[in-house]
């Protein structure tokens, strides 16, 4: 067995035991499905945007939430996932076996990628069938889509094994990581409009990956008008690639310096 | 002389901080041996095995595992290893069958899947999620992931915890036939018996220290196993060691509650401790008094 193959068998053991675990299916898969239901509803009778091109709640919401699945996907999931399988013996277990720390990484890649695609389409489902969202028709904009999505989802996923070991333990794990993904979100613009945050705040969103993911993702989806609201009235791709590129190196860095299956001594 | 000893330990010294578990520990195991190291809670037994399998950094000492430095072993290393950790507590959200399948790839040689599964007895239980076992059916899950790579060294740390008596008798069968294939061990137990029926040396640890050490049926010495005959006398419990107890018998006639005792293992052990603790407690006071 090689670390590629193992790798691979540890996906599918990885995406098994998400699903069969109830709170993680909750509050990372279907979260951002339940807000984005709640915000169209709540605001159904509202319209967004500038004059002459209003559009939805549900069409307003859809980029954001998107965002927000990939980092609950990524770094919520992830972060307290390992935490917790550090805690219970899970790794301790894997740091007695051949298994390569690589392959396990491999895993839990997978599974995001995997979890977080199905969350993807099944956001972009229930926005264009329930709530009558138009989905873009240029295939451009599906490409922007797919490397953006790819991008955050795996950037989002290497910060998630990062932080994996900040909570000193796993019960204190949700209390560590969820607030700082919480925190992200509201000053990203995913619940809250960007071009509305004051400017210091946009300053230090544009510090953190999420901010581009929503923004890369309100490229794919809102109308042409909808740009000038954007900082310096730019989808600014190229910032997205930059930001979320340098985070992922970060994240990689961090990881590859930090990661230890156990501490020994405990 | 490597390929000999699967298990050198000279001199194993670890403190954490100012406390000192293990106090200058040697010992070594042959290939295709049992070693039992037997000791009170906190001796030191999981400290020590967990050094030897490369969990835990020693302070000072000499430690090779299968020739390697445990500290120091890749995946090759640990391929030949299989490790019964004292405590697990995974969420257990796959099945038996399917822990097993999935642990069995690990490793370049494993064993039939069926075959671990039978030999823990779990073949019923075996589409069943581990989080929803009982205390010890997990436990021969921990057991049975222990033995599926085919491990030429396996490390049991009280591996029969939870084990109903039916199905601890099913376990000694299992490491009789893992013994029988060469398969070496070492073992950390409280059952006494356990330790008898499988061991082929014991070591005794006590305080972090190695009180004794030889082979199963020579441990604490040809004294300490001589017969003790016990009786009534004048309401009395009397009792006498001796390598003649048949003489003292007859000698006897029908007393009261006459019984001939041979020291099991557990008679021997529980000697030994308490002289270990005696010896403690002596050099504490000794200390003390320094003190003042
Ligand atoms: N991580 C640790 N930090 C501090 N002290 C520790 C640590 N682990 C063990 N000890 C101490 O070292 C001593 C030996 O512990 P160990 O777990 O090796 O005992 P043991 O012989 O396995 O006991 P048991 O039969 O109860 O399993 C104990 O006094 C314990 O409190
Ligand atoms: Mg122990």
């Amino acid at each position: 067995m090689n670390t590629l193959t193992l790798g691979a068998s540890r996906v599918g053991y990885e995406v098994k035991t998400y699903f069969r675990q109830g709170d993680s299916v909750f509050f990372t898969f279907l979260f951002p499905v339940v807000m984005l239901s709640i915000f169209s509803v709540a605001f159904s009778e509202s319209s967004f945007g500038p004059p002459g091109d209003e559009i939805s709640a549900a069409a307003f919401y859809l980029p954001g939430m998107l965002a927000a699945g990939i980092l609950l996907s990524g770094l919520q999931n992830l972060g307290v996932d390992i935490a917790m399988e550090k805690s219970d013996g899970t790794l301790k277990r894997f740091a007695g076996t051949p298994l390569p720390v690589v392959s396990y990484f491999i895993g839990k890649m997978g599974q995001v990628l995997v979890t977080g695609l199905m969350q993807a389409a099944l956001l972009i489902l229930v926005a264009s069938v329930l709530f009558g969202v138009e989905l873009p028709a240029d295939p451009e904009k599906w490409l922007t889509f797919a490397w953006v999505f790819l991008l955050g989802v795996t950037t989002s996923a290497v910060l998630g094994i990062a932080v994996s070991g900040l909570p000193r333990s796993g019960k204190s794990a949700t209390a560590v990581i969820i607030p700082i993904a919480l925190v992200l979100q509201f000053i990203s613009g995913v619940y809250l409009q960007f071009s509305m945050l004051p400017e210091w705040l946009q300053q230090v969103a544009s510090v953190f990956p999420l901010k581009w993911m929503a923004q890369g993702m309100r490229s794919v989806f809102l109308p042409e008008a909808f740009e000038v609201l954007e900082q310096g009235e730019s989808w600014n791709l190229a910032g997205v690639a930059i930001v979320c590129g340098i985070w992922l190196v970060v994240g990689l860095v961090l990881t590859r310096l930090t990661f230890r299956w156990i501490r020994k001594d405990s | 002389m490597t390929t000999e000893y699967v298990v050198q330990v000279e001199d194993l010294r670890k403190s954490y901080g100012a406390f000192t578990a293990v106090d200058g520990v040697t010992f070594d195991i042959r290939r295709g041996e049992t070693f039992a190291l037997l000791g009170p809670n906190g001796a030191g037994k999981s400290t020590t095995i967990e050094i030897l399998e490369g969990y835990r950094d020693r302070t000072s000492g000499e430690v090779s595992v299968l020739g390697t430095d445990p500290g120091r072993g890749g995946l090759d290393w640990k391929a030949k290893l299989g490790i019964v950790l004292q405590s697990t507590g995974e969420s257990g959200n796959v099945t038996v069958r399917e822990q097993l399948a999935h642990f069995a790839r690990f490793y370049p040689n494993p064993r039939d899947v069926d075959e671990v599964i039978a030999a823990v007895g779990l073949e019923e239980k075996q589409k069943t999620l581990i989080r929803k076992l009982s205390g010890g059916q997990r436990r021969r899950v921990d057991v049975a992931l222990g033995i599926i790579g085919r491990p030429e060294l396996l490390f049991l740390d009280e591996p029969t915890t939870g084990f109903d008596p039916e199905a601890r008798r099913q376990f000694w069968e299992l490491i009789r036939s893992l013994k029988a294939e060469g398969t070496s061990i070492l073992l950390t137990t409280h059952y006494l018996d356990e330790a008898a029926q499988l061991g082929d040396r014991a070591g005794v640890i006590a305080g972090g220290r190695m009180v004794d050490i030889g082979a199963i049926d020579e441990i604490g010495g040809a004294d300490a196993r001589i017969p003790v005959v016990r009786w009534i006398e004048n309401g009395v419990l009397r009792e006498e060691r001796t390598t003649t107890p048949g003489a003292l018998v007859a000698r006897l006639g029908e007393p009261d509650g006459l019984e001939v005792v041979r020291p099991s293992l557990e008679d021997i052990y529980l000697e030994l401790v308490g002289e270990a603790g005696l010896a403690a407690a002596a050099t504490d006071t000794v200390i003390e008094g320094a003190a003042l």
